[in-house]
C-alpha cells in the first residue's frame, strides 16, 4: 500500500515537474538546437533568447506596467476593502449586514459576465488604453472577495476592544489604523498574495482595456508573443519564464501566504 | 460611541468604485440584452427579448452549452478524485511531503496564458513534447494533433485544466484530512479495522465538508473557464472547444453582436446562478452534518 502511494506521489511529481522542465531547458537553446532535439539538453546553453527578447520587445516596459497595475491595484483594494470590512463590522446589525451584501452579491458575478458592458463603459469613458483605468477597474472587481475575506476575520476580533478604545476617546480613524489594521495581519497578507497572483497573471480585463503595444501588461504580451513567434517556441518560452519570475520568488519565500490566500481566496471566489 | 457618519465616509469611496465599475455595467448588460446594438453605433433599437430566443435557436450557441457541460463534469470528477488521492498520500507532515505539496501547488501561480501556452508547446503535433517523445518510444501510431482533433480538443484542454488546479484542491483535502482525530484511526486499527473501512467509515464521512467545498468550487470554476481555452484554441476546431464565455467573446468582439452577446452573457450568468445555489446548499447541508 505504501509503495503505491510513493509510486503515484513521484509519477504525479514528474507530471508536474516535466513540463516546467521543459519550458525552463527551452528557454536556454538556440532556435536551431531546439528543432534539432527538442527532448535534448541544450547544446550549448544559450542567453540568447533573452538577450534578444530584451532587445526586440519592450519588455522592460512590459514589467514596469505589470508591476505598476499589479501594486496599485493590490494596494487600492486591500485599503479600500479593509476599510469596508471596519465599517460593517462596527456598524453591525442591519445597516452592516445591507453594506455586506451588497458587495458580496458581487462574488456570484464573475468578470466574464461583465466583459462587454465593460468594455462599452471604459471606452464612452474615453479610458481604453489606459493603466489607471485599469487599475480602477480590477480593483472594482476585486472588492466583493477582500471585502468578504476581511469582515470574515475582523468579526473575530473582539468588538470591546474596539469599543474600549473608543471610551478612552480614540476616533474610528484611529481605531482603524492602529488597532485593528496591525492585528488583521495574517488575513490581510494570505488576501494581499491571492491578489498579487490574480492581478499578475489576469488576460480578461487587460485584454478588453488595453491596445496599444506599449501599454501591454505582461499576460498580454505574451499572447502578442505567441503571434509573432509563431514558429519559434524558444522565444515564446522565454516570454513564460520571464512572466513566472517574480511570482517563482514571491512564492519561495512566502509559501505559507501563498497557499492559506490562494486556496482560501479561489474558494470563496 | 459608534460615529456612524466617519463609517460611512470610511466606505464611500469603496461603493462609489464598486456601484460605478461593477454594479453598473452590469445592470446596464442586462439592459444592453434587450437592444440590437453593436457596441460601437451611437444608437440601438430595442428588440424585446428576441435576442434571448435567438440564443436558444442557436446551434453555436447550444454546442457551446453542450460543451461547458462536458468540460465541467469531465474536470470536476477527474480533479476531484485525483485531488483527493493526492491528499491522503501527503497528508502526513513530513519534508517529503511538504516538498511535493508545493511542486503540486505550483501550476496556481502561473499566469493562464503562461499555461496555455506552455500546453500549446507540449501538445504540438510536429515538435511538441508529446509526440516526439511517443516517436522516440516507437509508438508513432499513438501521435495526434492533441487540439487540431475536434474529437478530442476539449478534453486536452480539461487536461491541462486539471493540471493547473488540482494541487490547490489538493491543499483543501489536506486541511480536512488533518482535521481528523488520528486517534479515532488509531482507535479502530486496534479494533481490527482494515484500511479500506476506516476509509469508507471513518475518513471519509469527515471528509465530506472538504470534499463538498472542493466539487462546488471545480463546478463553477470550470463552467466559467475561459482563458484556457482562449489561449490554446480560441473555440476551434470547428467550434469542437467553443464554451458560452468564448461564444459570447465572439459574439461581442468579432460579429459585433453586442445586444446578443449581452443576452447570451446574461444566460450564462443564470445558468451560473443554478449552480452557485446548488453549492450553498450542498455546503450547508454538509456544514449541519459534518
Amino acid at each position: 500500500m505504501k509503495w503505491v502511494g510513493r509510486i503515484i506521489m513521484i509519477l504525479y511529481g514528474l507530471l508536474i515537474a516535466a513540463p516546467l522542465y521543459f519550458v525552463v531547458v527551452s528557454s536556454f537553446k538556440t532556435s536551431q538546437g531546439f528543432y534539432a532535439s527538442p527532448l535534448g539538453w541544450p547544446q550549448p546553453w544559450s542567453l540568447q533568447n533573452f538577450i534578444t527578447i530584451f532587445q526586440a520587445q519592450p519588455m522592460l516596459q512590459y514589467f514596469w506596467n505589470s508591476a505598476r497595475v499589479t501594486l496599485f491595484t493590490v494596494a487600492i483594494v486591500l485599503f479600500l476593502g479593509s476599510l469596508i470590512s471596519y465599517a460593517i463590522v462596527r456598524l453591525g446589525g442591519r445597516l452592516g449586514k445591507f453594506a455586506f451584501a451588497y458587495f458580496v452579491a458581487g462574488l456570484i458575478i464573475p468578470s466574464q459576465v461583465i466583459m462587454l458592458p465593460l468594455y462599452s463603459l471604459v471606452r464612452q469613458l474615453g479610458w481604453s488604453d489606459n493603466l489607471t483605468a485599469l487599475i480602477f477597474v480590477s480593483a472594482a472587481g476585486l472588492l466583493p472577495l477582500t471585502v468578504f475575506t476581511l469582515t470574515g476575520f475582523m468579526e473575530m476580533l473582539s468588538k470591546e476592544m474596539m469599543e474600549a478604545g473608543s471610551m478612552d476617546g480614540a476616533g474610528e480613524w484611529k481605531i482603524y489604523w492602529r488597532l485593528v489594521l496591525p492585528l488583521s495581519g495574517p488575513s490581510l497578507s494570505a488576501t494581499a498574495a491571492f491578489l498579487f497572483v490574480m492581478v499578475w497573471n489576469d488576460l480578461l480585463i487587460p485584454l478588453l482595456l488595453l491596445n496599444s503595444t506599449e501599454k501591454l501588461t505582461l499576460p498580454l504580451a505574451l499572447m502578442q508573443f505567441r503571434g509573432e513567434y509563431v514558429t519559434d517556441y524558444t522565444m515564446l518560452l522565454t516570454g513564460v519564464v520571464i512572466t513566472a519570475l517574480p511570482m517563482v520568488i514571491l512564492f519561495t519565500f512566502l509559501q505559507r501566504f501563498f497557499v492559506t490566500g490562494l486556496t482560501a481566496g479561489s474558494v470563496k471566489g | 460611541m459608534i460615529n456612524r457618519k466617519i463609517l460611512w465616509l470610511f466606505m464611500l469611496p469603496g461603493i462609489v468604485l464598486y456601484t460605478g465599475l461593477f454594479v453598473y455595467p452590469a445592470l446596464s448588460g442586462l439592459f444592453y440584452s434587450f437592444t440590437n446594438w453593436d457596441g460601437v453605433s451611437p444608437s440601438y433599437d430595442f428588440v424585446g427579448i428576441s435576442n434571448y430566443k435567438e440564443s436558444f435557436d442557436s446551434i453555436i450557441f447550444r454546442k457551446a452549452f453542450l460543451n461547458n457541460i462536458k468540460f465541467m463534469i469531465v474536470v470536476v470528477v477527474i480533479q476531484t478524485i485525483v485531488s483527493l488521492v493526492l491528499a491522503l498520500i501527503l497528508a502526513k507532515n513530513s519534508k517529503t511531503s511538504v516538498f511535493f505539496r508545493a511542486l503540486y501547488f505550483f501550476p496556481a501561480i502561473l499566469s493562464s496564458v503562461s499555461v496555455g501556452l506552455i500546453w500549446s508547446f507540449i501538445y504540438d503535433p510536429s515538435i511538441g513534447l508529446i509526440n516526439t517523445g511517443l516517436q522516440h518510444a516507437g509508438l508513432e501510431q499513438l501521435a495526434k494533433s492533441w487540439t487540431g482533433d475536434a474529437k478530442i480538443a476539449l478534453y486536452s484542454i480539461a487536461f491541462v485544466q486539471i493540471w493547473a488546479h488540482a494541487g490547490q484542491m489538493m491543499i483543501i483535502f489536506i486541511a480536512g484530512l488533518q482535521a481528523i482525530p488520528g486517534e479515532l484511526v488509531e482507535a479502530a486499527r486496534i479494533d481490527g479495522a482494515t484500511r479500506l473501512q476506516v476509509f469508507r467509515k471513518i475518513t471519509w464521512p469527515l471528509l465530506a465538508p472538504s470534499a463538498a467545498i472542493v466539487i462546488s468550487y471545480t463546478t463553477i470554476q470550470s463552467f466559467k473557464a475561459f482563458d484556457l481555452i482562449f489561449v490554446m484554441t480560441d473555440g476551434g476546431p470547428n467550434y469542437a472547444t467553443e464554451i458560452l464565455t468564448t461564444y459570447i467573446y465572439h459574439l461581442a468582439f468579432s460579429n459585433y453582436s453586442f445586444g446578443l452577446a449581452s443576452a447570451g452573457s446574461m444566460i450564462f450568468l443564470i445558468l451560473l446562478g443554478i449552480l452557485t445555489f446548488f453549492q450553498f446548499r450542498a455546503l450547508r447541508r454538509d456544514g449541519a452534518t459534518g
